[in-house]
């Protein structure tokens, strides 16, 4: 009995496979040659103004309010600095609860051509003041004729993230580019923290990729070993994590800006990874003696 | 979160043409934490049953071993296995007597009569028994587990097309639940 029978074909172990295209990239998008378009405030930076809720109890409505839009809770997202650039990676998992509500959310996001933003905690909160920060960044290039450093950038997030502090967004990012200065990468939350340096991961699954991060990561890697130390990182992450799992994709940030590396299934990386030792059946069905 | 889903699990059984199918996942996890890809949730009682026991994984072995043990006084005292319907009643008596502070489990017995007639059934935590000509679900991945079950299942399948629904059925239910995965184990009798 050979493989290629097709009736044998017909009963193979088929997984399935997940429709992740729409996880692809184009080469970066920004076009300088991009024609702005009225000049009716709808270019404006600054959001509209949000409308308050009118509750004597603005605190205790608001922690309601919080527990109602918390998906893409669990997450692995991790970005560090090498030799010859920054490294940028994350799983792609938003669950609600113990429910996998999608495998292919986008949780690296193309602020401009060399600057990347990372997303964990509420995914409506990240997505809106990642495209927020990337109107700013863009007004700033054309009003100064030069692109906005990592510093500035991430100062201008974290301190409208301040501004809003206590109100209930749910953000945790990192913010990876390069700028006139070199490589820069910022962490910045909710909380109004923002803190520089040469390695970071955030999300539920942040302790596990730090176990691999931290153990494997030296300065003078090559591009190829940085991406196989990210991916390994969020593979190991979505292993141990429940919360997070999908696709583990990779960014790397040089001089010319930003490139997608990789985008692997995780399930398809467990069995590179741990290949498949194929064991003695641990039962056969045997015909039953005629009673 | 419940005490059910603490470690998270997927169960399912079908019923073929004069066979019968179990199945489940492999995952250990303390809530979103996964400790072991190796668990063993279904059990071998004899050759022509076998029962599946989702929930809390410390309390499915308690009971597991507690079954065995009143299982294998069974056959001494009468020298012969047990009928599925009887090992099912026995099982709903034991989580009965914990009626007040029962075990976290929710038991999925699967097996086959003497007259190659499939048996399957379900009980909730205190024993309440639950049977069904079709398929059977239990665990965190339950809902998704009805859902594909009611999508795939043909009455009267041969072994092995059974298999490879309730492999399928399986594969795309954990797809959807976090706490339930890493691999399966299926049994077709």
């Amino acid at each position: 009995m050979s493989l290629a029978d097709p009736e044998v074909v017909g009963f193979c172990f088929r997984m399935m496979k997940l429709d992740f295209s729409g996880l692809e990239s184009k080469a970066p998008h920004f076009d300088a040659s991009n024609e702005l378009v009225g000049g009716d405030g709808a270019l404006s930076a600054a959001p509209s103004s949000f409308q308050l809720p009118i509750t004597a109890d603005f605190d205790g409505f608001q922690k309601n309010a919080i527990q109602m839009v918390k998906p893409a809770k669990g997450t692995t997202t991790l970005a560090f600095i090498f030799k010859e650039g920054v490294m940028v990676a994350a799983d792609s998992r938003a669950s609600m609860g113990g429910y996998i509500s999608s495998q292919s959310v986008k949780k690296i996001i193309e602020i401009n051509p060399y600057m990347l933003g990372t997303m964990a905690g509420g995914a409506a909160d990240c997505q809106f003041w990642h495209r927020n920060l990337g109107i700013k960044c863009r007004l700033h290039e054309l009003a100064n004729k030069r692109r906005i450093s990592v510093t500035g950038a991430s100062k201008l997030l974290a301190n409208i993230l301040y501004s809003y502090r206590g109100m209930g967004l749910s953000v945790g990012t990192m913010i990876a580019g390069w700028d006139e200065t070199g490589p820069g990468l910022y962490y910045v939350d909710s909380e109004g923290g923002r803190l520089k340096g040469q390695r970071f991961s955030v999300g539920s699954g942040s302790p596990y990729a730090y176990g691999v991060l931290d153990s494997g990561y030296r300065y003078d890697m090559t591009i190829e070993e940085a991406a196989e130390l990210a991916r390994r990182s969020i593979y190991h992450a979505t292993f141990r994590d429940a919360a997070s799992g999908g696709v583990a994709s990779v960014y790397y940030v040089g001089p010319n800006g930003w490139k997608k590396l990789s985008g692997d299934d995780v399930g398809e990386l467990h069995y590179h990874y741990y290949p498949a030792i194929s064991s003695t059946t641990e039962q056969e069905m045997v015909e039953a003696p005629a009673a | 979160m419940s005490i059910f889903e603490y470690n998270g699990s997927a169960l399912v059984a079908m019923v073929g043409k004069n066979c019968f199918a179990i199945a489940s996942d492999r995952r250990l996890g303390v809530q979103l934490q996964t400790i072991a890809t190796d668990f063993q949730r279904i059990h071998k009682i004899h050759d022509r049953l076998f029962l599946g026991l989702s929930g809390l994984g410390t309390d499915t072995q308690t009971l597991y071993q507690r079954l065995v043990f009143r299982h294998k006084l069974y056959q001494l005292r009468e020298e012969r296995d047990m009928k599925p319907e009887t090992f099912a009643s026995l099982v709903s008596a034991i989580l009965y007597e914990k009626r007040f502070g029962p075990y976290f489990c929710q038991p999925v017995i699967a097996g086959l009569s003497d007259e190659d007639k499939p048996f399957i059934c379900t009980m909730d935590s205190i024993g309440a028994k639950e049977l069904a000509k079709d398929f059977v679900v239990a665990g965190t991945a339950g809902e998704s587990l009805y859902g594909a079950c009611e999508a795939m299942f043909k009455p009267d399948m041969e072994p092995e097309e059974l298999f490879e629904t309730i492999s399928q059925a399986l594969l795309s239910s954990v797809d959807r639940d976090c706490l339930s995965g890493w691999g399966g184990h299926v049994y077709v009798v």
